[in-house]
């Protein structure tokens, strides 16, 4: 009500007056029929303007059908000369005209994955802090910085990343894990078998976690602002502290939304191409089937190969078989998002209940 | 006083004011409360003293301080920047002020009951184990007699016991005010706070929730901001007139509403204005 007005500061931005049509409003003590019927000029204009948004919307679904309809097109050659074994081979030669791209998924989502792994926490606990905690003088300043973060262009992250990431990583991260007892571990040795040149999942991974931090902070904190004051006061009456009320309250309440704003940045992991072009070495590792689950040893991911390779596709089959790891790469992209979309909605419908 | 009281609208609030005729103890005094939003001056000297159990009723038009006020009472304004109060409330003699009082503690002896049902989004059952857990208690069966316990004070065992594994959020708005309710008995406190509890509600729920006040004055102090006048003549004994951050009378909910001294007050409780 309005005596509580003043108590309830929301840092969220006030809703805009929106003035009322002046027909709407301006006689509303007189007579009605002061009131002009609506012009058949104006009903006409609402029409148009459903087409303009129907037709806004459905470009969407045309683009999308359009794409698809093109990269299947222009793959088919690849696809009926190597049917599935393109996705489950390995072996990537132009000399024999032999295109697997087993390697290159993996590497997608391996680098993806170790992205995901390093930036969460840290994106979630960013959110927290300049949600709840942060004091309003570094809330606004920190941020700014955040969405400026996420507008720096990619290429510069990848230079970022040669320059500074690599040799800090090889310096403090890679030579004391190998020489110590880590990678003679059983399993999780696997991770860290090898010595590295630098350029590796792990320099690509760390990248893509520095990019996508931004973006699932930024979404994190929109969503946990957006959590009703009243979520938050009704756990503190009941004399619950400030981390059991985020830990227990808040965090439920945006459970799905913070789903929400991971699948975001996964997308823009999975897609990234050219700082991780710049990083990951682009040449699987020197395994059999190029698989390692080392994060020491270089990969490559689908976005990088076609950006490496294209330049010097010979018409025919090889410029086929790239459009075709565009195909996958787009596949990728939809399994990985409806899967995490499946898994919004079961938690979504956890936390509401009957909803 | 008996002719007064004849005009009381109903005959329950007799019965409960010849229980608590004899003065009873005070629970909660406020000395002199001057509370600021930055540079907004909301409250101006405030001065009151609420009974123990018994039900104070705070009235006034939008924007007089009314819920800033009861918001005063377990510190709820602490967590709004930029304000600042000055004066002394006591609780049954503490100041709430004082710089060694923890909040957390106070919170849990002033409950508050809100303007909209804000059940967390998790089921019954954990609604109402929620604060009891925050507080230490992990023994099940514990755990399950105080649901059991409180659903009942406040009327809604009989609608969920088979479904207290669903979500909160699957209630009415007037079912989800009584568990709000319950979740508030769950941690045992002294003091109920309740801002306008019933304004998001039908008149049904509305009765229901007057009624369960009723009973729960026996155990619990209750201090109500409401703007339904009604309300206030029914559930309350004590009534607070709050105006422009004023309280310009404070007495008996029979005296306030029969024979107000002000002209404000009673110009507000004949409905010139409000």
């Amino acid at each position: 009500m309005a005596d509580r007005a003043p108590t309830v500061p929301l840092t969220t931005a006030p809703l805009p007056t929106v003035p009322l049509p002046a027909q709407s409003v301006s006689k509303s003590t007189s007579k009605p029929s002061s009131i002009p019927p609506a012009s058949s000029l104006a009903r006409f204009g609402d029409k148009i303007y459903g087409a303009v948004i129907f037709l806004a919307s459905l470009s969407i679904f045309g683009i999308i059908l359009w794409l698809f309809w093109q990269l299947t097109g222009a793959s088919l050659p690849s696809i009926r000369h190597f049917g599935l074994s393109f996705v489950t081979g390995s072996e990537w030669d132009e000399v024999s005209s032999s295109y697997h791209v087993l390697p290159y998924i993996f590497g997608t989502l391996f680098s993806s994955a170790i992205a995901l792994l390093l930036a969460v926490p840290v994106s979630i606990g960013a959110a927290i802090f300049l949600s709840e905690l942060a004091p309003r003088w570094i809330r606004t300043p920190a941020t700014f910085l955040i969405e400026l973060l996420a507008a720096i262009p990619s290429v510069v992250y990848g230079l970022w990343g040669i320059f500074i990431l690599i040799p800090f990583m090889k310096q403090f991260i890679v030579t004391p894990i190998v020489g110590s007892r880590l990678p003679h571990l059983p399993i999780i040795g696997e991770l860290f078998k090898g010595q590295s040149a630098g350029y590796s999942m792990l320099a690509a991974g760390m990248i893509l976690a520095i990019m996508v931090t931004p973006f699932i902070t930024a979404v994190t904190r929109d969503i946990l602002r957006a959590i009703p004051r009243s979520q938050r006061e009704g756990s503190y009456a009941l004399g619950a502290t400030k981390w059991e009320t985020i830990s227990q309250v808040v965090i439920p309440y945006a459970k799905s939304g913070i789903i929400g704003a991971v699948i975001l940045g996964l997308g823009r992991a999975l897609g990234e191409t050219m700082a991780v072009t710049m990083l990951i070495g682009n040449q699987p590792p020197n395994t059999p089937n190029g698989i390692s689950l080392s994060v020491f040893q270089p990969g490559y991911t689908l976005a990088s190969a076609l950006a490496n390779k294209f330049s010097e596709a010979s018409p025919g089959l090889s410029t086929s078989a790239l459009v075709e790891v565009g195909l996958v790469l787009f596949g990728v992209t939809i399994v990985v998002n409806g899967a995490a979309r499946l898994l919004v909605f079961y938690t979504a419908k956890d936390v509401q209940g009957g909803k | 006083m008996a002719d007064v009281t004849t005009q009381k609208p109903t005959s329950l609030q007799d019965l409960a004011r010849a229980q608590t005729s004899a003065p009873t103890a005070t629970k909660i005094l406020a000395e002199n409360v001057d509370f600021y939003y930055s540079a907004f001056h909301a409250l101006k000297t405030i001065n009151i003293v609420i009974p123990d159990r018994q039900v104070t009723a705070l009235i006034g038009p939008s924007g007089c301080g009314k819920s800033t006020f009861l918001r005063t009472l377990n510190r709820m304004n602490d967590l709004i920047d930029g304000t600042r109060l000055t004066g002394k409330i006591t609780l049954d003699g503490e100041d709430l002020y004082d710089k060694r009082v923890d909040v957390v503690d106070l919170r849990k002896r002033v409950g508050m009951v809100f303007q909209k049902p804000n059940p967390f989004p998790m089921s019954i059952y954990d609604n109402i184990a929620y604060g009891p857990r925050i507080h230490g208690l992990t023994n099940r069966k514990k755990l399950n007699e105080i649901v059991e316990r409180t659903l009942r004070g406040s009327a809604l065992w009989e609608e969920v016991k088979d479904k207290l594994k669903a979500s909160a959020f699957a209630l009415s708005g007037g079912q989800q005010q009584r568990l709000c309710i319950a979740r508030t008995l769950a941690v045992e406190p002294e003091v109920i706070l309740m801002d306008e509890p019933c304004s998001a509600l039908d008149p049904n729920s509305t009765f229901r929730i007057e009624q369960l006040m009723e009973d729960l004055k026996k155990d619990y102090t209750i201090v109500i901001v409401t703007h339904n006048m009604q309300q206030a003549a029914r559930v309350s004994q004590r009534t607070g007139f709050f105006l422009r951050g004023e309280m310009k009378e404070f007495g008996d909910t029979d005296q306030i509403f029969t024979s107000p001294k002000q002209k404000d007050t009673e110009d507000y409780v004949s409905g010139k204005f409000g």
